[in-house]
């Protein structure tokens, strides 16, 4: 009972420290506010008129949102990244940014779900696809255990950020019984989440550019290198703007991790486009509209090229010590990953997918403003959730918030 | 139905200037009350024969209009009706019965209505003849478990030019391109 | 059609869905901006698990509202698959000249929406020396008359598959295959999610991206409710082979209106059926069969 109260309690401050701050923190949310009404606005004219407001058409049936949705996810499974080091050896400089990366993940997955929502033609619906109430055709349907997976993977991780907070808001040291076994069980929840995504596509053998065994390897790949490209700017960012120390060492070793797991991911694009290029069976015409174009139509090709130079340029920066140790050259790096894996498990895994289409017809896909407008409201919605558990999290987690010590943390600013 | 499949065979035989099938022929051509091919399960529409044209022996009665085997160019009569149809040495009365014009004649002698053609082009067309009595060669129509009507081979091709003439096809899809929301929502 | 589920009492499901439709129905429509959506078309469960009454008041609901959209009388039919039968279809690409006549008698038969037009069958202009190479279709040909010097003519609709992958993949069980070979959708259960749409090699799944416009004058009242039936929008709608004429014997209407006759179709369990003649006689081949779907339908050479 009392410690009911204590939770209460937990939450009312937590609602505390969201509702002050500096004018820049003002300023951001009502940035991010203004995105998401705009996008708002544009989910509600596509909710009016139907899916005929996006560019997706019946060729290309899937587009900028699905696209997203995947890079999130991979994002969200990056997350493990940080906590198989963390917790599995101990180490404890990457130990107290565990929780930041749990917390990104569940901003992604917020987004996730966002992405996923709007894209269905019958949100209506909605329930029809859960568990119990609807008609889940599990476990057929790779869809239906996307649905699973993620869903437990944002409780997971919620519960767990938040038991951690609730821990450090009380003083009291976590119950490392209860949290380790879910931390690990985290992690292959993690590459399930990424692997599970990957096999909706990887099944489908009417279209032969998702149809290849290495497909979830490299959504894990591009994921280890895009998720802590996010965290490295972000872990600048903090030490800038508040208390939280976070020692070098600990960034440039997780820039060490990304290293591998680029020279990876390169790799396995290689083997991908070798395999394709050099059989060269009728299945190639995905791989040549994405790096080529086909019959004239070569809207992906400048951003497929764009992709894999970001991507080469990235994997250099990181591999060699004296510009991974470099500050510029670091947050180069990270920014260069980031857009390359943006674009090569955005768009650049979507389209060419559905391009040409199964008959065969090139119908040359581009988002249309209200599919921009709505997906910049999420992203807004994601920024939000991540802005607001940071700004709880970080007094908390300095110690500077407790249920004893002062409530003085709301000056405290993460942005 | 009957006249809905008829249009839909008009259609197939657009080629055929000037033929009425659904028509009420004032004079019937014979035979139609007890086609053979209604005796082998088929039903098949009347022959596409040209408005007013039978029967030939009101014209061709043998007696005021003689029999003309010569090969010629028809002038007063059928100048409408080019040969394109087999070898160059193939005339009217290969198929017409020189003796009674309202039948048509096999290789053999023998007579046979305009409502069995079929018999006729069969002779050559063996392959096709085959394929069109078990179902494959042609249009049906009607029901797939019970009765379906057949078409004659001469409703598709015209027997003095059986080559199936070209369609104008109809509008193609819209490209998705096109597709567009229309202006000012979806009501 | 399968046969509709009883409703066992203990099953708790007429209470899960009261409690869902006093909560979440005024919810979703305010969140969906979909105000029309009335409280039992919400709580509609997935057809397969609709008692026999349950069906009976769906569509009588059903055809109020086409009565009341259309101004006319819409019947819908629920007839199940005939016993002993199995669809199946061939279509002779040496007889296709390509004149799209079934395809505009298709979207008047199935209600398709007329504004954007929905289209069941795609035609593929392909060209005699690459064969049946889909990257060298052209579905867009439009010249003065058809057939085309150098070129073949291959419609592409739903290949009704005894192993459909748009089934497999349904998240929600919406689409099924029937006794008799059909593979159909219950319209007021997908989601639309175009996961199957993905999920098709054949290109036979179409989405209703806008509302459908179909005018009154142009709607067939005689439809079933697996097939031509008006839709809403954000669905997903393909082929049916004409589902409500062929389990009433009658040929789907593409066969009826080719007018080369190329197109055949009958039970594949009758042996002395046109179907089962074109397969032991004549040259057939599966379009993708290395995708191991088993199309029910075939495309042949007559010739």
């Amino acid at each position: 009972m009392t410690s009911l109260r204590t939770f209460g309690q937990f939450i009312t401050d937590t609602f505390r420290i969201l509702a002050t701050g500096s004018r820049y923190y003002y300023a951001w949310i009502g940035f991010l506010l203004l995105l998401i009404a705009i996008g708002g606005g544009a989910y509600l004219r596509q909710l009016n008129d139907g899916l005929i407001v996006t560019q997706m058409r019946d060729q290309v049936s899937w587009g900028f949102y699905i696209g997203n949705f995947t890079f999130l996810v991979g994002v969200a499974a990056a997350a493990i990244m940080l906590v198989i080091p963390a917790y599995i050896y101990d180490w404890e400089p990457i130990k107290e940014i565990t929780i930041l990366g749990e917390m990104l993940a569940i901003a992604a997955l917020v987004m996730c779900l966002g992405f996923v929502m709007v894209d269905i033609g019958r949100p209506d619906r909605f329930w029809h696809i859960m568990p119990l109430v609807g008609r889940l055709n599990w476990p057929q349907s790779m869809l239906a255990w996307d649905v699973i997976v993620l869903n437990l993977y944002l409780l997971l991780n919620w519960f767990v950020v938040t038991y951690l907070l609730f821990c450090a808001y009380t003083e009291r040291h976590y119950v490392k019984k209860l949290v380790l076994p879910l931390v690990l069980l985290s992690i292959p929840m993690a590459v399930s989440i990424h692997t599970v995504t990957a096999y909706l596509y990887n099944g489908l053998a009417a279209r032969p550019f998702w149809n290849s065994a290495i497909l979830a390897p490299r959504f894990l790949a591009s994921a280890f290198c895009s998720g802590p490209a996010i965290l490295l700017i972000l872990l600048q960012v903090l030490r800038r703007t508040t208390k939280l120390s976070i020692k070098d060492e600990a960034i440039f070793k997780i820039a060490e991790l990304m290293a591998y797991t680029m020279g990876f991911n390169l790799f396995l694009t290689a083997a991908e486009a070798f395999k394709e290029l050099y059989s060269g069976t009728e299945h190639m015409v995905y791989f040549q509209y994405l790096l080529f174009g086909l019959k004239g139509h070569t809207t992906l090709v400048p951003f497929a090229w764009a992709s894999i130079l970001c991507g080469l340029a990235a994997f250099i920066l990181f591999l060699v010590p004296k510009t991974r140790t470099n500050w510029v050259t670091l947050n180069l790096g990270c920014v260069l990953i980031y857009a390359s894996v943006y674009i090569e498990k955005g768009m650049g895994l979507i389209i060419p997918g559905l391009t040409p289409d199964v008959l065969g017809d090139i119908y040359v896909y581009k988002p249309s403003y209200t599919e921009i407008a709505v997906a910049a409201g999420i992203f807004a919605i994601g920024f939000l959730v991540f802005t607001l558990m940071l700004k709880a999290a970080v007094p908390m987690m300095l110690g500077e918030f407790t249920l004893t010590r002062g409530r003085r943390a709301a000056e405290a600013d993460p942005t | 139905m009957t006249s809905r499949l008829l249009r839909s065979a008009s259609l197939a035989t657009c080629c055929l200037a000037g033929i009425l099938l659904s028509l009420p022929a004032a004079a019937e051509p014979p035979g139609s009350k007890a086609e053979p091919a209604a005796q082998e399960g088929l039903q098949v529409p009347r022959p596409p024969l040209t408005e007013g044209i039978f029967p030939c022996t009101s014209c061709h009665d043998g007696k005021s209009m003689k029999v003309n085997p010569r090969r010629r160019e028809l002038v007063d009569m059928h100048g409408d009706i080019a040969l394109h149809h087999g070898p160059a040495t193939r005339w009217c009365l290969d198929c017409h019965d020189p003796a009674d014009r309202d039948h048509l004649r096999l290789a053999s002698g023998e007579k046979v209505p305009f409502t069995t053609s079929y018999l006729l082009c069969g002779q050559c067309h063996g392959d096709k003849f085959r394929d069109w009595r078990v179902g494959i060669h042609g249009k049906r129509t009607g029901s797939w478990n019970g009765p379906k009507q057949y078409l004659l081979c001469v409703h598709c091709h015209d027997p003095h030019s059986p080559h199936f003439k070209p369609l104008k096809p109809m509008a193609p899809p819209a490209r998705p391109e096109q597709i567009q929301a229309r202006k000012g929502g979806a009501r | 059609m399968t046969e509709p589920r009883l409703n066992h009492p203990d099953q708790g499901c007429g209470g899960r869905r009261e409690f869902l439709g006093t909560a979440v129905a005024a919810v979703a429509a305010a969140l969906t901006g979909c105000g029309k959506i009335s409280h039992e078309e919400f709580l509609q469960h997935n057809f397969k698990e609709l008692s026999k009454d349950e069906v009976l008041s769906v569509i009588a609901r059903l055809e109020k509202e086409y009565k009341e959209k259309f101004g006319k009388e819409v019947k819908v039919a629920t007839t199940p698959p005939l016993p002993g039968v199995i669809f199946g279809y061939a279509l002779d690409l040496s007889r296709c000249v390509g004149c799209r006549r079934c395809v505009h008698a298709c979207v008047k038969e199935n209600n398709q929406s007329r504004e954007p037009e929905v289209q069941w069958i795609r035609v593929l202009e392909l060209e005699k020396e690459e064969g049946v190479n889909l990257q060298h279709a052209d579905q867009y040909y439009n010249p003065e008359e058809v057939p085309r010097e150098g070129h073949f003519y291959m419609p592409v609709q739903c290949q009704q598959c005894k192993k459909p992958p748009c089934v497999k993949v349904c998240p929600v069980g919406a689409t099924w295959r029937e006794k008799d070979g059909i593979t159909v959708v219950d319209y007021n259960w997908c989601i639309g999610c175009r996961y199957c749409m993905a999920a098709c090699p054949y290109g036979a799944r179409h989405f209703n991206w806008g509302e459908p416009h179909l005018p009154s004058a142009d709607v067939n009242p005689d439809t079933h409710y697996f097939g031509n039936r008006p839709r809403p929008k954000g669905v997903v709608e393909k082929c049916t082979f004409c589902i409500q004429r062929t389990r009433k014997g009658l040929y789907p209407a593409c066969v009826e209106v080719c007018p080369t006759g190329s197109r055949k179709f009958g039970n594949l369990l009758d042996k002395d059926s046109e179907i089962r003649y074109v397969l032991e006689n004549k040259r057939v081949f599966k379009l993708k069969e290395d995708l191991n779907t088993q199309p029910n339908f075939f495309y042949f050479y007559g010739v």
